[in-house]
Formats: structure tokens, C-alpha cells, sequence
């Protein structure tokens, strides 16, 4: 359909057997290859998602349009301008296309509805025998020459295929490119894009746009953050929980971060965002940029005035770059943002004497997550040390069976590490009381069983001693894992109570 | 290319249909690119002068908006120091291939007539506009005596 390549490769086998829950359970998956830790969740509750290929993405895509044309009788091209204008939500398009008046429906997608007669027809410069003017290059076509949308308005097609290539190349637009005319935002369909557009190239960045901005808009989709994976996943309902990429990374599907339990996605950006303010780079964006209040894009001022328009196709909000604030209220009172307000600075002035206490205290929490982090990263060489241990002992009649244990140690290693490393970001933004003293006990506890842990893997450990380590590690992991569960639980248990209290 | 063939024609469309708000349009044959012209505002404080741009367009016009520059000194909440201007219509989100010079001159010309300081670019120009209109006036009319060029004969 419309150019999107392939049709029956989609369902190839090796792709569709994504029903890939992400399975407790099955503690000996032997892949000591994939270096990543494999995170076990700890919640029983079931979070169903499913991987999908960029081919299956299409195809969600083109199913999605499917349904909306088998109910409402309109053209597949037509759907999808809609399905992109209400975010893909198609309960929401059928409510609102019965519900609303049917023109002002879609003159608010712009898009011309497909049930008015093609009356439309303006002034079709008629001059030099039959021919018509296009009003982009000025020269003068034979009508068959000349094409546009239902909105009447033609054009040559050459200047069509000029104009949709700088639309895509240079600014990137997908699904919001209008009609060439002045003053005409009805928007440009796929068909037609793909129709007008010459170069291979530029539809294949054109398609691109157009799956990104399926994903970007789709709740349910998130693509996979890591680098050059192409898998998105999909899920049924949107939680902050973890999911497994085929790619075997790990993370939260709310916020596309490494899964980071105990440590919720909201305080987790915030001190993510307080690290990278750390850094040079960061220093620059901090002083040059802010983000949507809205979608959180970094948004760069590059002159012009205080109204702020999001550049981002989907967000598109309307901000004062002073305060932040939307601009709706700035027409007539604009100027409260210039205001220099004595208050303001005296607690400006506070905040930063402030600051050099609370910067004592971020470092506290900074360098022993950090530490954490820096662990991690030197783990995955001890996998394949580990490795190399285990087939080595192999060799000197040890069983398959007797030497797994040492994977298992590595993997509950990694999984201890990164919980740690994320109780920091929680300690930090909480505050002091009774269950913030159990917390940290818990956190304690466990960083102290998984440094000696770390200890005992790292020691050589021989075929003589192995009977005794073995009995060591063993017990000191379950007792790790174990740990890693209390503690976890009890982080959880404070959500549901509502005992959490925040310094922020 | 398109440019040279759009620009040739355009440039003859605004020069024969005479707007009494835009005179004097000087462009070099050599470079279309470049066009020069005299904004005649009919509005006070600016009606006792005329003011000087410069439109420069990019090779990809018309798929790529014309940019527009005050040569002039002007005391308007649109126009900065510089001369740069905040125009919706050509800026990149809103260009049309299919917008006329003469629509974007237009354009212009209402917002030098009409400033609106709801997008301002000088913000203390704007609050000075909108809070204490006559002294606002009064700056605008010095600027203007002091620095824009003679009016046309009209």
C-alpha cells in the first residue's frame, strides 16, 4: 500500500512470535554472550508488550487505518491525515466524526471532506490556448500537467515535487505538510507525496517521518532508546514498568530510561537532568535553552520574539519564553514577564546560599551513585571472565551443572548493582522519617551483602576451593537477592501508603 | 531556474501595478536576488517619512521565504535595532511557495502601520506602546524626522 514496500515479508515467521512476556522464572537462560544484565522482574503482575519490527510498525499502522475505513466509509489516505490528527486515537476520531458537525470535522484535521461534491474548482488561470499558469514558477503547463488537492488549488508538477523535497529534507515534516497555496492549510496525503516526490531517496526519508511520527504519537508505542535498535515496543496500557527489547535492552516504558526501580520516572529525569547540568556542554544548554513546558523538546531561542512556538510536529504549543507560561494570557499582559521583581530576587539571592549546602549533600548521593554506575560498566567484563573461569573448570571434570552458579552470581551482581545505583537518585529527594530510616537501613544492608559479593567473585577462585566458595557465593547471592526484594518492597509499600515524603 | 524566471516577473508585476506604499524598488540586473525599495507607511507616527529595506531572496526561492531588513532607523516594537523584522508570513513554518512578494510587502507595510505588540521584538518599545501612548509617539516621531528618508512626491 502506498509505496510502503514489502507486503508478505511482514509476516515472516521469525518476526511475528512476539507475545514475548517477559518471563520470571527460567533462571539458567545461558546466553553469556549478550553481555547485558538480565533484569528478573520482581512484581508477579503480568505487563504484557510485545516487540515490534519497523515492517510489523507499518503494518499496525496500515491495520490501524483499516479499521477506521471499515466504519467510516472515507478514503485510507483521508484516515490517516485524522488518525494523525487526533494522535492515533481511534475511539476518539469515531466519537467525534458522529458526534460533531461532519465539516468543521475535518476542516479542523484539514483535510477537505471527502462527502462534498468537487465543486472547488478556482480559477484556473486559462490563457494561451487551453493552457494554465502555475502560480509557483509562472510558467504555463498543459492541464495534465498541473495537479493538487481537493482544495482546488494547482499547480505545476515539478514546483509540487520542489516544494514537498524541502518540506522533507530540509525541515523534516511528515504528516503536516500543507498546500503549496497561499493562505491553504490543507494538508498534502501520502499518495500524493509519493506520487509527486522524484527521488527515491526523499520518499524513503518521507516514510520514515511518517513511522516516526506513528510511534511518537501513539501512546502505546515506544521505540527501543538504545543505539541502532529499530524495535519498538508496544504495549496495552502505558505503566512505568519494565520491558525487554529484542535487542536485549531493558527499560521503563513510561519514560524510555534503563528500567530504575525503586526510583520513579518523574525524579528520575529531574536528577538526571541535575547531573548533565554538571557537565561543560550542559553548562551551555542550561544557560542557552529551556524545554517545552509541554513536551519537554530542548528548545534553542534564536532571536525573535518572547512567543514561542514548539517546533516539534506533534506538540506545537504556544509559550512565553520568559516564564514559561502559556502564551494565551500574554496578548494584552505581556509585559508582567519583563518585570524586574525585587521578591523574586531576594529569592534568588536565598536560593543560592542555599545552593552551596545542598551541593555538599547532591555530591554525597552523585558519587555513590556514580560509583554504581562505574561498577556496572566493569561487571560486564567479569562476565566473561566468569566465562572463561567456567570453561575452564569444565575441563577438569567439573559438571555444566556444578559450575552455573557463577553465571547466576554475576547476573544477581548486576541486578543488586543497578537497584543500588537507583536508591541513590531516591534518597536523595527524600525526605527524613521513620520509613526513610528503615529504607536506608535496607539500602545498607544490601550494598554491604553485594560489595561482598562482588569481593568473593573477583577472588581466584580455584578448583580447589571450590566446594567452600561455591557454598560462599551461593549463600551470600540468595541473600543478595533476598535483600534486593525487601528492600524493594518496601519502596513499593511506601508508594501505595503514601509515606514517601519528598524534599523537592 | 525557477528564482530568476519567478523574480523577473514579479518584479515586473510590482513595478507597473505602482503602490503608493512601496516606491523606489532598485534592483541590481545582475542580481535578482537582492531587491531594495521605499516603505511608505500612511499611519502616524511613521507617516512623515519613508524608510528603506532591503528583501534578499535564496537561491531555492520561492521554497525557501524571502528575508526582509530595515535599512532605515526605525522606533517600532517589531523592528529591532538591526533592522530585523518578525513577519509570520516569512518565517519558515508559515512560507508558502505560492506567496507573492507583493503579499509579503503587504504584509509589511500593515504591520509598520499597525504595530503589534503582542509579538514584540523590542519588548520595552512594546510596553512603552501599550502603557503611555504619547511619549511613545512623541520618541517615534523624533526617530522618524531624524533618520528616515524624504517621502516620494506623491
Amino acid at each position: 500500500m502506498d509505496g510502503e514496500s514489502d507486503d508478505d515479508s511482514i509476516f515472516d515467521n521469525e518476526n511475528v512470535d512476539s507475545g514475548n512476556v517477559s518471563s520470571d522464572g527460567d533462571d539458567f537462560a545461558m546466553e553469556i554472550e549478550s553481555n547485558i544484565s538480565k533484569e528478573r522482574q520482581s512484581e508477579p503482575e503480568d505487563y504484557p508488550f510485545e516487540v515490534l519490527t519497523t515492517d510489523q510498525i507499518v503494518q499496525h499502522m496500515i491495520d490501524s487505518i483499516r479499521e477506521v475505513t471499515a466504519v467510516v466509509e472515507i478514503p485510507g489516505t483521508i484516515a490517516r491525515i485524522l488518525l494523525n490528527h487526533f494522535k492515533w486515537d481511534k475511539e476518539k476520531l469515531m466519537e467525534r466524526y458522529y458526534d460533531d458537525d461532519q465539516d468543521s470535522f475535518f476542516r479542523e484535521a484539514h483535510v477537505i471532506n471527502p462527502f462534498n461534491k468537487p465543486i472547488n474548482i478556482t480559477k484556473p488561470k486559462l490563457k494561451i490556448s487551453g493552457t494554465e499558469e502555475c502560480e509557483i514558477c509562472f510558467q504555463f503547463f498543459q492541464p495534465n500537467l498541473m495537479t493538487g488537492l481537493k482544495c482546488g488549488h494547482k499547480f505545476c508538477i515539478s514546483c509540487w515535487g520542489e516544494y514537498l523535497t524541502t518540506k522533507i529534507m530540509e525541515e523534516g515534516l511528515g504528516q503536516s505538510i500543507a498546500c503549496a497555496a497561499h493562505g491553504c492549510d490543507i494538508l498534502v496525503d501520502d499518495v500524493t507525496v509519493m506520487n509527486l516526490v522524484p527521488d527515491a531517496r526523499v520518499k524513503l526519508k518521507y516514510q520514515h517521518l511518517i513511522t516516526n511520527s506513528f510511534v511518537e504519537c501513539n501512546r502505546l508505542l515506544r521505540w527501543c532508546p538504545s543505539a541502532d535498535c529499530t524495535y519498538a515496543i508496544k504495549v496495552m496500557h502505558v505503566e512505568s514498568r519494565p520491558v525487554v527489547c529484542k535487542c536485549g535492552h531493558i527499560f521503563c516504558f513510561e519514560c524510555g530510561e534503563n528500567w530504575h526501580d525503586p526510583v520513579q520516572c518523574r525524579l528520575l529525569k529531574k536528577w538526571m537532568k541535575k547531573c548533565a547540568d554538571d557537565s561543560e556542554t550542559s553548562t551551555w544548554i542550561a544557560a542557552n535553552t529551556k524545554e517545552c513546558p509541554k513536551c519537554n523538546v530542548t528548545i534553542e531561542k534564536d532571536g525573535g520574539c518572547n512567543h514561542m512556538i514548539c517546533k516539534n510536529q506533534n506538540c506545537k504549543h504556544d509559550f512565553c519564553w520568559v516564564c514559561l507560561g502559556s502564551w494565551q494570557p500574554h496578548g494584552s499582559s505581556w509585559y508582567n514577564c519583563n518585570r524586574y521583581d525585587e521578591d523574586e530576587a531576594r529569592a534568588a539571592r536565598d536560593a543560592q546560599e542555599k545552593m552551596r549546602f545542598s551541593l555538599a549533600r547532591y555530591l554525597h548521593y552523585y558519587n555513590r551513585y556514580m560509583n554504581h554506575m562505574q561498577s556496572l560498566r566493569f561487571e560486564n567484563k567479569l562476565y566473561a571472565a566468569i566465562k572463561a573461569k567456567m570453561e575452564e573448570m569444565q575441563q577438569h571434570n567439573m559438571s555444566w551443572i556444578e559450575v552455573q552458579f557463577l553465571k547466576k552470581a554475576v547476573d544477581i551482581l548486576c541486578q543488586c548493582r543497578q537497584t543500588l545505583m537507583y536508591t541513590y537518585v531516591f534518597a536523595y529527594y527524600l525526605r527524613k522519617n521513620n520509613q526513610s530510616l528503615i529504607f536506608e537501613d535496607n539500602q545498607r544492608d544490601l550494598e554491604t551483602a553485594t560489595e561482598k559479593l562482588s569481593e568473593y567473585l573477583e577472588r581466584d577462585i580455584t578448583s580447589e576451593n571450590l566446594a567452600d566458595i561455591k557454598q560462599k557465593v551461593q549463600d551470600k547471592y540468595r541473600y543478595c537477592e533476598k535483600r534486593r526484594n525487601v528492600l524493594l518492597v518496601h519502596v513499593h509499600e511506601g508508594y501505595e501508603k503514601d509515606c514517601w515524603d519528598y524534599t523537592e | 531556474m525557477t528564482s530568476t524566471r519567478r523574480l523577473q516577473k514579479e518584479l515586473a508585476d510590482l513595478r507597473s501595478s505602482d503602490l503608493k506604499s512601496f516606491k523606489d524598488i532598485q534592483v541590481d540586473e545582475a542580481n535578482l536576488l537582492v531587491w531594495n525599495g521605499l516603505i511608505i507607511p500612511e499611519n502616524p507616527p511613521y507617516n512623515k517619512g519613508a524608510f528603506r529595506i532591503e528583501i534578499n531572496f535564496p537561491a531555492e526561492y520561492p521554497f525557501k521565504p524571502p528575508k526582509i531588513c530595515f535599512k532605515t532607523k526605525i522606533y517600532h516594537p517589531n523592528i529591532d535595532e538591526k533592522g530585523q523584522v518578525c513577519l509570520p508570513i516569512i518565517s519558515a513554518e508559515n512560507w508558502k511557495p505560492a506567496t507573492k512578494t507583493d503579499q509579503v510587502i503587504q504584509a509589511l507595510i500593515a504591520l509598520v502601520n499597525d504595530p503589534e505588540p503582542e509579538h514584540p521584538l523590542r519588548a520595552d518599545l512594546a510596553e512603552e506602546f501599550q502603557k503611555d501612548r504619547k511619549k511613545f509617539f512623541k520618541t517615534a516621531e523624533d526617530f522618524t524626522r531624524k533618520h528616515s528618508e524624504k517621502r516620494p512626491n506623491e
